[in-house]
C-alpha cells in the first residue's frame, strides 16, 4: 500500500502565533511586543511612554501586565506563543492608578489652567483609571519655565520623562535636541544647547518632538485654549477609544 | 428634578457643613448651580456651619457631611480643617484646591518672605508695611492639599466640580449608597 503523494506548490499556511490576553487569543508576528500585538488587535493597554512610531523604553510602567505572577512592562516584553497574560485585573488597575498618582504628585499638574487639559494623555489615563484623588504627598517641584524660544516653550514641572521628545528629535527630526539627565528624583529633561535653553538649540516649532509630548510640558507657543471645551480629544471619548493618538 | 428625588421622608435631615479655606468660593457657587433642584433637596438637608448660614462652628454633636473647598494656606485653615475632621462623619475635599492645592499652590517653591515683600513693600505703595497684627493667621510655607493633613473620605475633582457632582453626592448620602460620579462630571479642569 502506498500513500499517494500530493504535490504542494504552496506550503501549508502557518497558523499565526498567538498569546492569551485576559483569555483572548492575540495574534502576533515574531519580534512584536505584547503592546504592539495588542494594539494591532485593537485591545487597549493603558500606557504613557509607549508610542507606536518609536522603539519602547519602558519608563512609566503604566502598561504593566502580569505573566505567571510576575509583573512586566507590556511595551518591552516580546510576545511569545502560548503566553498567558493578565491586564484587566483589580490588582493591576490599582497599581496603574498608584503609578499615575505618583506622576501627578511628582510634578505640578495644574489641569485647571493647563493648555493641554482635555488633550493630555496623563489626564486621560487618570480618567480611564477612575483616579479620584492624588493620594500621595505632593512634591511641588520648582522649575524655571524655559520660554526663551520664540515659538516653543517648556515647563519641566509637567514633564513625565517619557523621552518621546528625545526619541522624536533624534529619530525623526535628526537633531538630538533633548536628553534626560540627572539621577533619581533629580532626573530632568535637558536641552542640548550651549546655554541649556531652547533659544539657542536647533529646535523648531515644526519638529515632531514639539508635538509628540503627551502632556503639557513641551508646547508650541500661542496655540493654547484654541479648542472649545467639549470638543477636546478626551472630553467625550475615553483614551481607550482613540487608538490613533498613540 | 423628580425622577430620582428622594421619595422617602427621612426621620432626620442630612446635616451638611461647608467652608472655604484657601478657596475662591467658586466651588460654593457651583454647589448653588444645582439651581432649583436645591429647593427639592432643602426639605431633606440642613446646613450647619457654612458661608450660607451664620453658624460659626460645626456643631459639637457632629454633622453627616463636611464639604471643604480650598487647600491650606494659613494656620487658621488648619484649625478649621481639624474641627471639620473631628465633627464630620464624611469629609469631602471639594475641587482642585482641596484636592492638590490648586492655583494657590503656584506659590509653593517661592519663600513666603519674598511673596509678602512683593505684595506689601513695593516702592509705589502708600505707607508700605508688612501686616503684623496678631489677629492675622500666619501663612504656611507651602499651600497644602487637605489629604496631607487629615484623612479625606471623598474627593470631588474639578475647578470647580460640576453641580451634578454635588447633587449626586447628596442624593447618594440620602439613599445611603456610595456616590457614583460619572466620568464627564469628574474632570480635573
Ligand atoms: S517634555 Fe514631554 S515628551 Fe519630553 S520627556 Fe517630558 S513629557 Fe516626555
Ligand atoms: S477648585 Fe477652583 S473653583 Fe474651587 S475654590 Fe479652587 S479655584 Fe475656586
Ligand atoms: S508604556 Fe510601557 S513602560 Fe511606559
Amino acid at each position: 500500500m502506498t500513500t499517494p503523494e500530493v504535490s504542494s506548490a504552496t506550503p501549508p499556511l502557518a497558523k499565526p502565533d498567538t498569546f492569551l490576553l485576559d483569555g483572548r487569543a492575540i495574534p502576533f508576528t515574531p519580534g512584536q511586543t505584547l503592546m504592539q500585538a495588542a494594539q494591532a488587535a485593537g485591545v487597549y493597554i493603558p500606557h504613557l511612554c509607549h508610542h507606536a512610531d518609536f522603539d519602547p523604553i519602558g519608563s512609566c510602567k503604566v502598561c504593566s501586565v502580569r505573566i505567571q505572577g510576575r509583573t512586566v512592562a507590556s511595551c518591552t516584553m516580546p510576545a511569545r506563543a502560548g503566553l498567558v497574560v493578565e491586564s484587566e485585573t483589580p490588582e493591576l488597575h490599582h497599581d496603574r492608578q498608584r503609578l499615575t498618582q505618583m506622576l501627578f504628585v511628582e510634578g505640578n499638574h495644574h489641569c485647571p489652567f493647563c493648555e493641554k487639559s482635555g488633550a493630555c494623555h496623563l489626564q486621560a489615563v487618570a480618567y480611564h483609571l477612575d483616579m479620584q484623588d492624588t493620594h500621595f504627598v505632593h512634591t511641588a517641584p520648582h522649575h524655571e519655565v524655559d520660554a526663551t524660544h520664540p515659538d516653543v516653550w517648556l515647563d519641566r514641572s509637567r514633564c513625565i520623562l517619557c523621552e518621546l521628545c528625545v526619541r522624536a528629535s533624534r529619530e525623526v527630526d535628526g537633531k538630538d535636541v533633548f536628553a534626560i539627565g540627572g539621577r533619581g528624583a533629580h532626573t530632568t529633561l535637558l536641552v542640548n544647547s550651549p546655554s541649556g535653553q531652547l533659544h539657542d538649540s536647533d529646535v523648531a516649532v515644526t519638529d515632531r518632538a514639539v508635538h509628540i509630548c503627551p502632556v503639557g510640558a513641551l508646547m508650541p507657543k500661542r496655540q493654547g485654549f484654541v479648542i472649545p471645551i467639549g470638543q477636546r480629544p478626551y472630553d467625550a471619548a475615553d483614551i481607550a477609544q482613540r487608538p490613533e493618538d498613540s | 428634578m423628580s425622577a430620582d428625588a428622594p421619595n422617602h421622608t427621612p426621620t432626620k435631615k442630612l446635616r451638611i457643613a461647608t467652608c472655604s479655606l484657601a478657596g475662591c468660593f467658586g466651588c460654593h457657587m457651583s454647589f448653588l448651580d444645582v439651581d432649583e433642584a436645591l429647593a427639592d433637596l432643602i426639605e431633606h438637608i440642613e446646613f450647619d456651619r457654612s458661608p450660607f448660614t451664620d453658624i460659626k462652628h460645626v456643631s459639637e454633636g457632629g454633622v453627616d457631611i463636611g464639604l471643604i473647598e480650598g487647600g491650606l494656606c494659613n494656620k487658621e485653615n488648619v484649625e478649621v480643617l481639624r474641627e471639620f475632621r473631628a465633627r464630620c462623619t464624611t469629609l469631602v475635599a471639594v475641587g482642585a484646591c482641596a484636592m492638590y492645592g490648586g492655583v494657590p499652590a503656584l506659590r509653593n517653591g517661592i519663600p513666603v518672605s519674598e511673596l509678602v515683600a512683593e505684595a506689601y513693600l513695593g516702592d509705589d505703595l502708600h505707607n508700605p508695611q508688612i501686616p503684623s497684627d496678631p489677629e492675622l493667621p500666619p501663612l504656611l510655607n507651602k499651600v497644602l492639599p487637605l489629604h496631607e493633613v487629615v484623612p479625606i473620605d471623598v474627593t470631588l475633582a474639578g475647578c470647580p466640580p460640576p453641580a451634578a457632582a454635588f447633587r449626586e453626592l447628596i442624593l447618594a448620602a440620602l439613599a445611603e449608597r456610595a456616590a457614583v460620579i460619572p466620568r464627564p462630571d469628574r474632570h480635573f479642569d
